[in-house]
């Protein structure tokens, strides 16, 4: 999501004002102090794996895998419902201050945990076709599989599109709520997946 | 702007990755030893197919926020880029070779394609409408 800033600069006019200008004033549509924290995690998930540490790897793979289930679960089953009860403009606000900070810390988790992962998988032979456990290693890329469609097909896309909106002069609470209800769908299916992944990871782990 | 008829450009490019997840889930899973590549072969062609059918149906589109679209595809390819490399440089650091590689890279491909053009579409479609050049 590097590409936020450039964005601003490069936006197409909106209602008569130059988008460039406007979106200036609104700015970045990415809080970009957090980047700085995002390079530091991601440059120790790649010592870990380069130094391939086994407890510098598990630490990535468990404290990513946690918050990643934990926020997903909590999106799609609590977020989710209490959202659909708010009125459509305290809606736009919750929006407008929630889905910056998700396209930040989503794909930073899943990164450390699929990276570490993957190493851990490795490290441990499970990887292997001939590991008694490698099955549940299969049905775990299998789980991840559907999560990585449902977020990269539709998650993210309205993420991105619910932002765009947001910072036009008149946001449409129709497409917003359309959107938002999108993100609230794909959050559940992406929280049943979590369930399956706890189901696969705690039988790899006993 | 809601209620315009598009062509099922989310659907397709979901279609597509999801060609793409099971072809490489299926080379991960005889790892170490080599896959069959036949089926791996098989998805990948669906999902260039898929993409090349989102491209045909886009470019049928008359009026559409095309300034908005190549502005976050653009964008987004940059960063797909990056991550593109960078899985790459994996494949080859792990001496990936071979029928191998080329299919892994062609998965890479599309995957690195199809994420960005589905990013740019849902978010032109709710945006203001272009009228096309000469319209």
């Amino acid at each position: 999501m590097l590409y936020c800033r450039a964005m601003v600069a490069d936006a197409p006019s909106v209602a008569g004002i130059p988008g460039a200008a406007r979106e200036q004033e609104l700015g970045p549509l990415l809080p970009l102090r957090a980047f700085p924290l995002i390079g530091v995690v991601l440059a120790g998930l790649v010592v870990a794996i380069a130094g391939d540490w086994a407890w510098a790897l598990t630490f990535y793979h468990v404290v990513g895998g946690a918050l990643w289930t934990s926020l997903d679960l909590f999106a799609g089953f609590v977020i989710g419902p209490i959202l659909r009860s708010l009125s459509i403009p305290a809606r736009i606000e919750f929006t407008k201050r929630f889905m910056p900070k998700m396209l930040v810390i989503m794909p930073t988790l899943v990164t450390m945990t699929l990276g570490a992962g993957f190493q851990l998988a490795r490290q441990s032979g499970h990887l292997t076709s001939s590991d008694p456990r490698h099955a549940w290693v299969v049905a775990s890329m299998c789980v991840v599989g559907v999560m990585a469609i449902v977020a990269l097909a539709l998650l993210s896309p309205a993420n991105l599109a619910v932002l765009f909106e947001l910072r036009k002069p008149q946001p449409n609470p129709e497409v917003v709520a359309g959107l938002m209800r999108r993100f609230v769908y794909a959050a559940g299916v992406t929280g049943a997946m979590q369930v399956a992944t706890l189901v696969i990871m705690t039988r790899l782990a006993s | 702007m809601a209620g315009r008829r598009l062509p099922p450009v989310t659907q397709l490019g979901a279609a597509s990755l999801a060609c793409v997840a099971v072809g490489v889930i299926w080379l991960a899973a005889y790892l170490p030893k080599r896959a069959p590549l036949g089926v791996s072969v098989g998805f990948l062609a669906a999902a260039a197919l898929l993409l090349a059918a989102n491209a045909v149906l886009l470019s049928r589109v008359g009026a559409f926020a095309w300034g908005r679209f190549f502005q976050v595809l653009r964008w987004g390819l940059l960063a797909y880029l990056v991550v593109a490399g960078m899985l790459e440089y994996t494949f080859l650091y792990d001496h990936t070779r071979g029928a191998v590689l080329a299919v892994m890279t062609g998965m890479l491909v599309l995957f690195t394609v199809n994420v960005p053009l589905l990013m740019a579409f849902t978010v032109a479609r709710h945006q203001a409408v272009e009228q096309p050049v000469g319209a």
